[in-house]
């Protein structure tokens, strides 16, 4: 097992590389230049080939790529061009708050598309797996843009229930610690704030979660009615066991792979940053932190973001291999 | 580990997170009742003993709060409040007021300014104003470079080395006197001391701070910063020092940035902001209809225009970019997507500024004239062209694409195709300044209220390459401009600017689209708001009833 761990970690290294090369490629080969965005409409051409000229950008790009690599294997992230900090001291608040609200989304997604792929399967062509498997298809088709608007009409504006933007009640901040909220009132012993900044994630956490949601429920389903006809159900059913344990406990274990499969795709996809939920419901994410890193043309906060979210799909990616040998022992990793 | 444990593990932590989940919700729905309650209570007893919050919701973060680095808006409306500059605008225009400065006296020649300073005035940490400070402002900034202090540059040519720079010297006389002198006149001196850019800073401040000057400012403006969460919020408290008696009204605020407007406008409605900044104009009927809510109207010093790249055939020929200029029908454009709240555009620069030429006619709607200037110039079966869409909404173009779209088919009547093509913004900005476009739509928000703020900066065959993008140049005016800009005399300078405005009239580089009135919407007991036009708003007086 540490065996095969050691080995997909090796094999990382060829494919990161491999990728700080092509973004450090494209957003060079975009126009736009960095100099001319950090110092305005009004500046002049001099003033703009000096600072091109401070940032390194006269240098030739393979200059340019190695600085940047040799800065990475020494764990220097770079230093952003528009705020002038290190990449690797702005990024984790960003990081954290994209973390909470993508945990808190992929949690419903679970815990909601699975337990509706299970039932469709179950009762197949009940008016439940028809209900279900509609709602799932809207759900995978719904620009999340509409879903945000309407949610914060309806829950915000109509019914007055939940806040529409941000990660904390502005008026009672919380002071940051682990910079993950929910932790950090925990941490300060604030209970009144941990409600508070549980209410902020429900509107931008259901709008993430919705297209996950929607998958993982047509995969499970799929999945399960599959399981169901194998001759082990049939068998598990004439000894006389419930059907909800058969269901539940045969049934789904046997299922449970290519399941596992979407849901660690699609968190990995939420921890990339959900550009647009971040942007209706104003969440300070690392989605948005690239994103306008992008429209200033911060080449360093593009490159290390963009490296610091796939490190993390990949590492999932890799924990969800590891748990497919724990669930099922028919995989093994020698 | 065995099958079984590993199950029972699992089912253990779905139980667990369900019982999370069920506690979020019952949270959520059997507790709000009181706490709302609760938020009422709090919100009228802490008004009374006079903690008083005001949201302010905008568009993007601050990139700096070091207004001298900065050349965003986004910075400026917070700095505004914790920086005070010499000089001040006026409320909602750009006529020169007293601000650290109560007397300012120009010599005969325009080559020297002598400023009294305000007396006791003390920055956000107990250092004195004087004289000396402001001295040491000015001479960080004349010895920074253009990347460091990039407004510097453009508003007194340069730095102390270079050959432009406008400054020979200022000296302190005395604790509260402060001297100018002057290389050679310059028409808009005080409008340019006045810009939030050059905002006097705490000397210890930023001598300690260096580099981080800009996450720690310290001022003399009526609020101190406290805390900045990068692209979430910037809060401001109230100065408890301020010169001014009984000012700032309120005790703290919180900028808040949330990028879509519509969001931001649901965030209003639901009471988390009490103040959202660049609300579309369709949504200002339902702002006015909502009698919780009061609209706001930025007094209008913008332009937005379509710009003709004159180096690129056919637009080289003048018949044909007056021909253009006659086929757009503005009034409709204006109508649409400005649901009225702009003016049609005649000159480049908007009526509010001094030298504003009224007896220009304008190009009217007229597609026949159009039609014969075109054949005239040779081109009577029309000509293909490419037409640039803004991908951005911007206060003075709030949708590009379908502004474009009747843009196109008014230049179809006339008998030319136009394909709209559209790019990411630092793109389209790059290749428009490149002159890749045929024909683009762009637009400039003033900094100081000048004249040569607009038509210098926008026209002048000095800026080819920086602001000037349709490469425009003619040489009648780039003498008139250089002459303006030294010519202190203000109803002369008024007559040149004129001149102006005829040249680029007859040459007609542009066609001017609209003045727009940026808006705002607040709760309706807000007081004292008094919406800036360079969009640099002082909160000092805002309060709630």
């Amino acid at each position: 097992m540490l065996h095969y761990i050691g080995k997909r970690l090796l094999q990382l290294i060829p494919v990161l590389l491999g990728m700080t090369f092509i973004v450090f490629m494209i957003i060079r080969a975009i126009p736009g230049d960095p100099a001319q965005v950090i110092l305005g409409q009004l500046a002049s051409k001099e003033a703009i080939e000096a600072l091109r000229g401070k940032l390194g950008l006269d240098n030739p790009w393979y200059t340019q790529y190695f600085d940047y690599l040799i800065g990475l294997f020494k764990g220097d992230l770079g230093e952003s061009m528009r705020t002038v900090q290190p990449v690797a001291d702005e990024i984790w608040p960003y990081l954290a708050a994209t973390f909470e609200l993508a945990l808190f989304a992929i949690i419903i997604a679970v815990i909601i598309g699975v337990n509706a792929g299970i039932i469709s399967a179950w009762f197949q062509n009940s008016w439940f797996d028809y209900l279900a498997m509609v709602i799932a298809l809207i759900g995978v088709s719904m620009p999340i843009f509409w879903l945000g608007l309407l949610e914060q009409w309806f829950f915000g504006i109509e019914l007055q229930w939940l806040p529409t933007s941000g990660r904390e009640e502005v008026r009672n901040p919380v002071s940051a610690v682990t910079n993950l909220y929910v932790l950090d009132t925990i941490i300060n012993g604030r209970f009144d704030q941990l409600g508070q900044v549980l209410k902020h994630l429900v509107l931008p956490g259901i709008a993430l979660a919705t297209i996950p949601m929607a998958i993982i429920a047509r995969m499970t389903r799929s999945s399960m009615l599959e399981v169901m006809r194998a001759d082990f159900v049939r068998t598990a059913r004439a000894k006389g066991q419930k059907m909800f344990w058969v269901v539940y406990k045969h049934a789904l274990k046997n299922a449970i792979i290519p399941v596992l499969t979407v849901i660690g795709l699609q968190t990995g996809l939420l921890l990339g940053g959900a550009i647009l939920t971040e942007t209706i419901f104003s969440w300070p994410g690392i989605g948005r932190y690239i994103y306008e890193a992008i429209q200033f043309r911060d080449y360093p906060v593009i490159q290390s973001g963009i490296l610091v979210v796939a490190f993390i799909f990949v590492m999932i990616n890799l924990l969800v291999d590891i748990l497919y040998g724990l669930i099922d022992p028919r995989i093994k990793y020698d | 580990m065995g099958k079984k444990k590993i199950w029972s593990f699992i089912t253990l932590m779905v139980f667990a997170l369900i019982l999370v989940l069920a506690a979020c919700s019952s949270d959520d729905t059997s507790s709000e009742q009181p706490k709302k309650e609760d938020e009422g209570t709090t919100e009228k007893e802490t008004s009374s003993t006079g903690n008083k919050v005001l949201i302010f919701g905008r568009g993007g973060d601050s990139v700096s709060l070091d207004p001298i680095a900065v050349t965003d808006g986004e910075s400026f409306k917070v700095t505004q409040n914790v920086f005070e500059t010499l000089l001040n605008f006026g409320e909602q225009d750009t006529t020169i007021h007293e601000g650290l400065a109560t007397k300012w006296e120009p010599s005969e020649d325009g080559l020297t300014y002598t400023f009294t300073l305000r007396e006791g005035v003390k920055f956000h940490d107990g250092t004195d104003f004087n004289a000396e400070a402001v001295v040491k402002n000015f001479e960080r900034w004349a010895s920074g470079s253009e990347d460091k202090f990039p407004y510097y540059a453009s508003m007194f040519g340069g730095f102390k080395d270079d050959e432009g720079h406008v400054i020979e010297s200022v000296t302190a006389d005395g604790d509260y006197t402060v001297v100018f002198k002057l290389k050679r006149a310059q028409a808009p001196f005080l409008k340019n001391i006045a810009m939030s850019p050059f905002g006097i800073a705490s000397p210890t401040a930023f001598e300690s701070a260096g580099e981080k000057f800009g996450d720690s400012p310290v001022g003399t403006g009526p609020f101190k910063f406290v805390e900045w969460k990068r692209n979430d919020s910037i809060t401001i408290e109230k100065f408890a020092d301020y010169w001014a008696d009984g000012l700032p009204k309120l005790d703290k605020i919180i900028f808040r940035s949330i990028p879509d407007n519509s969001a931001r406008l649901n965030a209003l409605l639901t009471g988390e902001i009490d103040l959202a900044d660049g609300v579309n104009p369709a949504d200002g009927k339902t702002v006015e209809g909502d009698s919780n809510l009061q609209l706001f109207e930025r007094p209008s010093m913008n332009v937005g225009y379509l710009g003709l790249t004159t180096t690129r055939p056919p637009f080289d020929n003048v018949k044909v970019r007056q021909a253009i200029n006659y086929a757009i029908d503005k009034q409709s454009i204006i109508d649409a997507f400005f649901e009225g709240r702009a003016e049609i555009a005649k000159n480049p620069m908007p009526p509010s500024i001094s030298g504003y030429n009224e007896d220009i006619p304008g190009y009217e709607y007229d597609p026949a004239k159009a039609k014969a200037l075109l054949a005239e110039a040779g081109f009577a079966d029309g000509f293909e062209m490419e037409l640039w869409a803004m991908p951005v909404p911007r206060p003075y173009m709030p949708d590009g694409t379908k502004v474009a779209e009747v843009i196109q088919k008014n230049l179809e009547d006339i008998g030319v195709k136009a394909k709209i093509v559209s790019y990411e913004w630092a793109t389209y900005l790059e290749k428009a300044r490149n002159g890749e476009a045929d024909a683009f739509m762009l637009g400039w928000t003033g900094d100081n209220g000048d004249a040569d703020n607009f038509i210098y900066v926008l026209l002048d065959q000095d800026n080819i390459g920086s602001n000037n993008y349709t490469y425009y140049s003619n040489e009648d005016l780039h003498k008139i401009l250089i002459e303006a800009q030294t010519e202190v005399d203000e109803d002369k300078r008024n007559e040149l600017y004129k001149q102006a405005q005829e040249i680029i009239y007859k040459d007609a580089p542009w066609v001017p689209l609209a003045h727009s009135t940026p808006l705002l919407a607040g709760k309706a007991d807000l007081t004292g708001f008094l919406p800036h036009p360079t969009g640099s708003d002082k909160l000092t007086n805002v309060d709630f009833k």
